[in-house]
């Protein structure tokens, strides 16, 4: 139950507005029917579910819609970047 | 008993109330607690313990209480399991123990047994399932805890979001101090005072009788705050009987606030009983102070013996002690404390200190000089009595290296009353529901929360300060660094703890010899009737991890959470273990602190605002046709419209046929419709859907099945080429929501170079359905300017007309295989529409039917409903439309690649198809399964109906390899009553059971 700032409406709202949607940057193979089944599978169920710090895709599901993505520890909850898709996070 | 007036009393002599324990009245004051105000009539006898029937009394004075578990009140006022150390005493209670002490009780007979039921009893002696049924039902009767309501709470709860700079969390010296000074050094900062108890000051009345200081100290400082909580409402919220139980991420901190426990309230809804505050903080600090633990000896458990710190609370806070001659025990120094406050109130007193009388105890040689009898290096290891303890045996104990051992004989003392301190458990659990850890401290003997943490800071007692004047420092302190972090201050000028801040912290080593480990009776858990024994057993067994050893024992697994006998537990395992107190470690604090209501947490979400109820604007008509409703995704939709003297077969059996046979119209309102527009709409459903939309012109509709990437169905429907750029997509009720958000991922997130924009339109519109063979000849009355030819307007066409004057979309799409319209029109026309298809339909005596009919229509064409006949792990192939599935698109469409998996099209997957019962009257019942020779289940039924216009029960079903066992027979399992399981002979069919070439779409005009 922690707080996340929306990149598009600007505010740090409670996490009761949004709804999680999996781990990012998972892009879909361009070309599906080119790729093995291992390759696909990967793609379709495979996810690191990485101890610390990770991106994930949030949407602000009781707000604007928008998707977007988080910076997050998965053991403390701590958020240390939220970004727009297509927005830098590099630095 | 009553002792005389103490300056440090909180209850008013002046205001008796009278009260009901057990079905006895009894007496008591203004300020009492339910526990005070029974000691002082000496009611002692609390309960019966949960695996032994043991008798049990009050341990404690507040929320760390383990035996004196109530229920509160009657009806729709009963309140279950509350702790009698927390009800504030009103006049007219009612209250009884959970279990009742007096009663002929099974379990005396079990008492012999004891060495019979250690740990794991139950579940070694009913891990056959046989026995347990057997049993069940007569073992939970005894659980120890009170019944369980059975009248609806006729009371209100509220919840309330707050947003604070400052929580602080109790309200004892501690807590007060902090308070103070965040107030007195910042001005616009919000602050939050929360303690669970019903007035302010903690411990601080144990301190008034021996330093006037203390008294004045309080005074000011209610006075301050009170003023504060009147003059700066704003930004100061002060709150008793309310505690803190849940402590989540980022400073959200759930408070329940007990407005009243069982005293009448109005019951129109204006009074509120509870309030769950839901506090986000910037900074906590926590104040939460420190619970005591006993100490061990063989019978431990017998009635009247209690804490040394809640008997002092007793005493000074109440003016009541249940005995008269005293024995007070323990390894540390506030057990002198204790036997001077009631040496004051000439009570007969003994202190046994476990510790030796080298080095000099100060505290012990002043008592000793007042007359009071001092025992050095003496430790008790046994206490009986029937009823309640009546003595002790003592004997000389030593401390070798690490250990504990006692020596010699034992003698023994006459006492009443037996009161024991074996050090102090810091209340860290809140700290430790956000993942901290608490530490073993040596010197304190304690765990203590952990040193920093962001925007935390822990003040008094539960960071191990015990000594009153040196907490209110504390509390400035942490208050100040608060305000730092903050940013309010910049600099900080704390002072500095005098020596003796620890206080009572200073306690020996855990006094867990191994000769009292291995008696009987030692009690750990009270509530649960964990004994060291049964941790010893545990270990024995193989279990090394506290958490474990916590699991097999059920210790702490009460409703006091093992608030006072966690720590002992854990002292117990690290000695027979060799290990020392961090190696073990404590187990996990979560959430819930203390025992929340159900209806607390509902709050006024109950009732009609449990759920949003959605409703079409055709309702009232459907309300006064007299229709029964069902709840789909929050719709509430026709279910069927019984006439008078109808039930629910024989009413849909009129609407089937109705519309089978001349006309029926349903409300098709709550299909799920999102408007899809842009350049790349086509595009977008191309990929989304598994068929093609490329070339579907405007005025046509189309049927699209979808799936998610792993090739399951999720939805289907139909959706409408609008204008060569617009598109309306119509989704399932209940899958509405879904499906939109996953559209908008996708677009969102992989497609955003799509130029598309989706729109929930749900609500825009209102449908009416014209379902049967008249359904073009009412279109006709109704709509003058649409050419509805057949060859001019065909299936799966539409068209826009005004109906009876409306502007309208006529859709020619079929959800039962007849002949059918779909008028859309602007929801707030729907009434109007609806009714006026009814009027001028009555011509060909048009029958409204509910989705039970829709279902049995749609059940004879074999249309599959997503969700019933699917479950997620369906393909297309899977419900034998693999003709829908287009694979030869440019773009490989949601779920194409999984399709392609050898998995996915191996013979014996689950495959829908029909099952016709020999007996055809027989309506198999739906979920039943589909059993080979050898009886193992090789499908089950997902839909099944009587067909009215079939004269015959028909069955959609999966089944392993089915679609290549049309024609076969099957057998069915079901069960019916008085007949037990019965096989039912089934010839597998096709899903598809009337009007199999799909001629009825044309109408038969």
């Amino acid at each position: 139950m922690f707080l996340i700032h929306c990149p598009y409406c600007n505010e740090e709202r409670e996490q009761e507005e949004f709804s999680p949607a999996g781990e990012a940057f998972i892009a879909r193979p361009v070309e599906p029917e080119g790729i093995s089944d291992e390759a696909w599978a990967d793609y379709v169920f495979y996810r690191t579910n990485h101890k610390g710090y990770h991106w994930e895709q949030w949407v602000h599901s009781n707000g604007c819609r928008k998707y977007f993505m988080v910076e997050r520890s998965t053991i403390t909850h701590e958020i240390l970047k939220v970004a727009a898709f297509g927005a830098d996070i590099s630095e | 008993m009553r002792v005389e007036q103490l300056t440090s009393n909180q209850i008013d002599r002046s205001k008796p109330l009278t009260f009901i324990f057990n079905n006895k009245k009894y007496k008591g004051f203004e300020g009492d607690t339910l526990a005070s105000a029974l000691i002082a009539n000496d009611a002692l006898l609390f309960a019966r313990s949960f695996k032994y029937g043991r008798k049990r009394g009050l341990i404690a004075a507040g929320v760390e209480e383990p035996n004196a578990l109530v229920s509160l009140e009657m009806g729709g006022r009963y309140t279950p399991n509350l702790k009698a150390t927390e009800i504030p005493l009103y006049d007219g209670l009612s209250a009884k123990s959970a279990t009742n002490p007096n009663s002929f009780d099974l379990r005396a007979f079990i008492k012999p047994l004891h060495r019979f039921m250690p740990a794991g009893f139950y579940y070694k002696t009913f891990i056959k399932q046989a026995v347990w049924a057997k049993v069940e039902d007569s073992l939970r009767a005894l659980s120890g805890f009170s019944e369980a309501p059975t009248e609806e709470d006729v009371d209100v709860y509220d919840h309330v979001h707050h947003h604070a700079e400052i929580l602080i969390i109790g309200g004892g010296v501690a807590g007060m101090s902090a308070a103070l000074e965040v107030l007195k050094s910042s001005d616009n900062e919000r602050v939050i005072l929360v303690d669970e108890r019903s007035r302010l000051g903690g411990e601080i009345f144990n301190e008034f009788s021996s330093d006037e200081q203390s008294l004045k100290w309080f005074e000011e400082a209610v006075a301050d705050l009170c003023g504060f909580a009147k003059e700066q409402r704003d930004r100061f919220m002060m709150l008793t009987r309310a505690t803190a139980f849940a402590w989540h991420d980022q400073n959200y901190v759930e408070v329940l606030e007990t407005h009243a426990t069982g005293e009448s309230l109005s019951s129109d809804g204006s009074q509120v009983r509870k309030t769950l505050h839901k506090i986000r903080a910037k900074e906590v600090i926590l104040a939460t102070g420190a619970h005591e633990r006993p100490m061990l000896f063989e019978a431990n458990d017998l009635t009247n013996i209690m804490l040394s710190q809640s008997v002092r609370r007793y005493l000074n806070e109440f003016g009541v002690v249940s005995g008269k001659k005293v024995v007070v025990y323990g390894n540390n120094d506030s057990i002198y404390q204790t036997a001077k406050d009631l040496h004051s109130s000439r009570i007969a007193c003994t202190v046994i200190d476990v510790r030796s009388a080298e080095p000099l105890n100060t505290h012990a040689e002043k008592l000793k000089q007042s007359g009071v009898k001092v025992l050095q290096g003496y430790a008790i290891v046994k206490a009986y009595g029937s009823d309640k303890v009546e003595g002790i045996d003592i004997a000389l104990a030593t401390h070798q290296g690490t250990s504990w051992e006692i020596i010699g004989d034992s003698e023994s003392l006459s006492c009443d009353l037996l009161v024991t301190s074996g050090g102090f458990n810091p209340v860290v659990h809140l700290d430790c529901h956000t993942g901290a850890k608490a530490t073993f401290d040596e010197t304190s003997q304690a765990f203590l929360p952990e040193k920093e943490r962001a925007n935390r800071q822990t003040c008094g007692a539960v960071s191990g300060v015990g000594a009153w004047q040196d907490t209110i420092i504390d509390g400035k302190n942490k208050a100040q660094l608060t305000l730092q972090s903050l940013g309010v201050v910049s600099e900080t000028n704390g002072a500095d703890l005098s020596e003796n801040h620890a206080n009572y912290f200073n306690v020996s080593e855990f006094f867990t010899p191994k000769s009292i480990i291995n008696r009987p009776k030692v009690f750990l858990d009270l509530q649960n009737d964990v004994t060291t024994l049964d941790v010893a057993l545990s270990i024995r067994e193989g279990y090394r991890s506290i958490e474990h050893i916590k699991r097999y024992t059920a210790m702490g697994f009460g409703t006091d959470q093992g608030k006072t006998g966690n720590i002992n537990g854990i002292a117990v395992a690290a000695t027979i273990l060799g290990k020392t107190m961090a190696e073990v470690g404590t187990t996990t604090f979560r959430p819930a602190y203390t025992g929340v209501d159900f209806g607390a947490l509902a709050g006024r979400e109950n009732g009609g605002l449990f759920d949003p109820q959605r409703f079409t604007t055709i309702h009232d008509s459907h309300v006064a046709k007299g229709a029964e409703f069902e709840i789909v995704g929050q719709w509430y939709r026709p279910w069927y419209y019984p006439k008078a003297g109808e039930d629910m077969h024989q009413a849909v059996h009129r609407e089937c046929l109705a519309a089978r046979t001349s006309l029926g119209m349903m409300d098709a309102s709550t299909l799920g419709k999102i408007d899809v527009q842009g350049p790349d709409a086509r595009e977008f459903l191309s990929r989304v859907y598994t068929n093609a939309w490329m070339k579907l012109a405007p005025g046509s509709c189309r049927y699209g099945l979808m799936c998610n990437e792993k090739g399951m169905i999720i939805d289907d429907g139909v959706s409408t080429c609008i204008r060569e750029n617009h598109f309306i997509m119509t989704t399932t009720t209940g899958g509405a929501a879904s499906v939109y958000s996953t559209l908008e991922m996708w677009l969102q997130t992989e497609w955003s170079h799509l130029d598309v924009h989706l729109n929930s339109v749900t609500d825009h519109y209102s449908t009416v359905a014209v379902v049967g063979p008249n359904a073009r000849n009412l279109m006709k009355l109704l709509c003058q300017d649409v050419d509805f030819d057949r060859e001019n307007f065909k299936f799966m066409q539409w068209r826009e007309g005004a109906v009876c004057g409306v502007k309208a979309r006529i859709m020619r799409i079929s959800f039962s295989g007849e002949l059918a319209y779909e008028i859309n029109v602007e929801a707030n026309y729907g009434r109007y529409i609806w009714d006026q298809v009814a009027t001028v339909g009555e011509k060909y005596s048009i029958t409204p039917y509910g989705t039970e009919s829709m279902h049995v229509l749609r059940a004879e064409k074999g249309y599959i409903i997503v969700g019933q006949d699917t479950d997620g792990s369906m393909t297309p192939a899977d419900v034998n439309m693999n003709w829908i599935v287009a694979n030869n698109k440019p773009f490989s469409f949601i779920g194409q690649r999984s399709l392609s998996i050898a998995a996915l099209s191996a013979e014996n997957r689950f495959q829908l198809i029909g099952l016709l019962t020999k007996d055809a009257a027989l309506v198999l019942p739906e979920g039943a399964h589909i059993v080979d020779r050898g009886g193992k289940s090789i499908g089950y039924v997902t839909s099944s109906y009587f067909s009215p216009i079939l004269g015959r029960s028909i069955a959609m079903a999966q089944m392993q390899g089915g679609l290549s066992k049309i024609g076969e027979t099957t057998i069915v399992k079901i069960v019916q009553e008085k007949q037990g399981l019965k096989e039912i002979p089934c010839e597998v069919s096709s899903s598809v059971f009337y009007d199999i070439n799909g001629e009825r779409v044309n109408g038969n005009d």
